[in-house]
């Protein structure tokens, strides 16, 4: 196979340990935009169904994720641990949802930044690091 | 439509609420600092591949003329007990960034601006970007060795910022001093949007 890139080390295909071998696009086969909604960089995600080996179509970044989303981490999070963009995650966690294996939390809407008890919640929690 | 985050999901997690910050100034002025000084990890990285949006070209027929630009992003995770997370997240402070900014700005409690006074002019974008679009906004006064130290005043001044807009010294390398600014802010934030105690922001152009 050969690669589009003009980038020499991008067409080195290396194995699992060494590296990405696959360009981002390629993990989300082509698509840019997840199947559903807004997905923030701070956007929680959970996994809700660890049990992923009985599913077809999913790649090994997908297993990665509900591994990784045991314990809730943001879009960013799962991004920087990957070493994916974050624009990639957002498609693959997409698949992860539509399937029911993890749960998102929607990222709050400018206007819930006007819930009083959430500024108290962060001052205080703040006050006490 | 929501069926993967159906009843039967909702009601076995409960996931925080995120909340995010942002620590804005220009390159080198101490953005990445303060969030690893603060942030229970040390900063971490992630990459967006945004679409310039600044051209007015149609969606449908100019694909190609579109420019995609990857922006890396430092970014810091605060848990606040179980109902919270705070993320930090250093934001590109050049001004052709601004459609970074337009995408990290939306539901943002408020942002930190690091000033670093032997660069002033650097932080200027940021100020115009958060007066405008009306986010709450602190200027936090990065204290460089052998930098010389000026009077909040002067700093105000110089940035044209209103009496409402605080303006604290801090060190970005101390976690007590990172700490302190954004409770600065968030004080801010709260005193803005709940009270109107402080000023209306200047509507947008």
């Amino acid at each position: 196979m050969t690669s589009l890139s003009d980038d020499p080390a991008e067409e080195q295909w290396l194995d699992d340990e060494a590296g990405r071998i696959v360009r981002p696009y390629v993990m989300t086969r082509g698509r840019t935009q997840p199947s559903r909604g807004q997905i923030d960089l701070i956007t929680l995600v959970v996994t809700t169904n660890p049990v992923t080996s009985g599913e077809v179509g999913l790649g090994p970044e997908h297993h990665t994720i509900v591994r990784l989303c045991e314990r809730p981490l943001s879009v960013a999070e799962i991004a920087a641990s990957l070493d994916l963009p974050a624009g990639t995650v957002r498609v693959l966690l997409g698949d992860l949802v539509d399937r029911g294996l993890v749960a998102i939390q929607e990222p709050a809407q400018e206007i819930n930044v006007l819930d009083l008890e959430t500024y108290k919640a962060v001052l205080n929690g703040l006050r006490t690091l | 439509m929501d069926s993967g985050r159906s009843d039967r999901d909702a009601g076995r997690v409960k996931l925080p609420t995120a909340i995010k910050i942002l620590v804005a100034g220009g390159f080198g002025a101490g953005k990445t600092t303060m969030v690893g000084s603060v942030s229970e990890t040390r900063p971490l990285r992630t990459e967006e591949l945004l679409t310039d949006r600044g051209t007015d070209v149609d969606d449908l027929s100019g694909v190609e003329a579109k420019k995609t630009t990857t922006v890396a992003m430092d970014f810091g995770r605060i848990s606040i007990g179980d109902t919270h997370v705070l993320y930090l997240f250093g934001t590109p402070g050049q001004r052709r960034f601004w459609f970074v900014w337009d995408e990290l700005a939306l539901g943002a409690m408020g942002a930190v601006v690091i000033a670093d006074t032997r660069r002033l002019a650097d932080c200027f974008p940021s100020v115009d970007y958060f007066e405008r679009r009306g986010t709450p906004f602190v200027v936090a006064v990065n204290c460089f060795e052998g930098a010389r130290r000026y009077d909040l005043d002067e700093i105000r001044l110089a940035l044209d910022l209103g009496v409402d807009i605080p303006v604290v010294l801090c060190d970005a390398r101390m976690r007590e001093s990172s700490k302190n600014v954004l409770l600065t802010l968030v004080q801010h934030a709260m005193d803005t949007r709940l009270t109107g105690t402080a000023a209306a922001p200047s509507a947008a152009p």
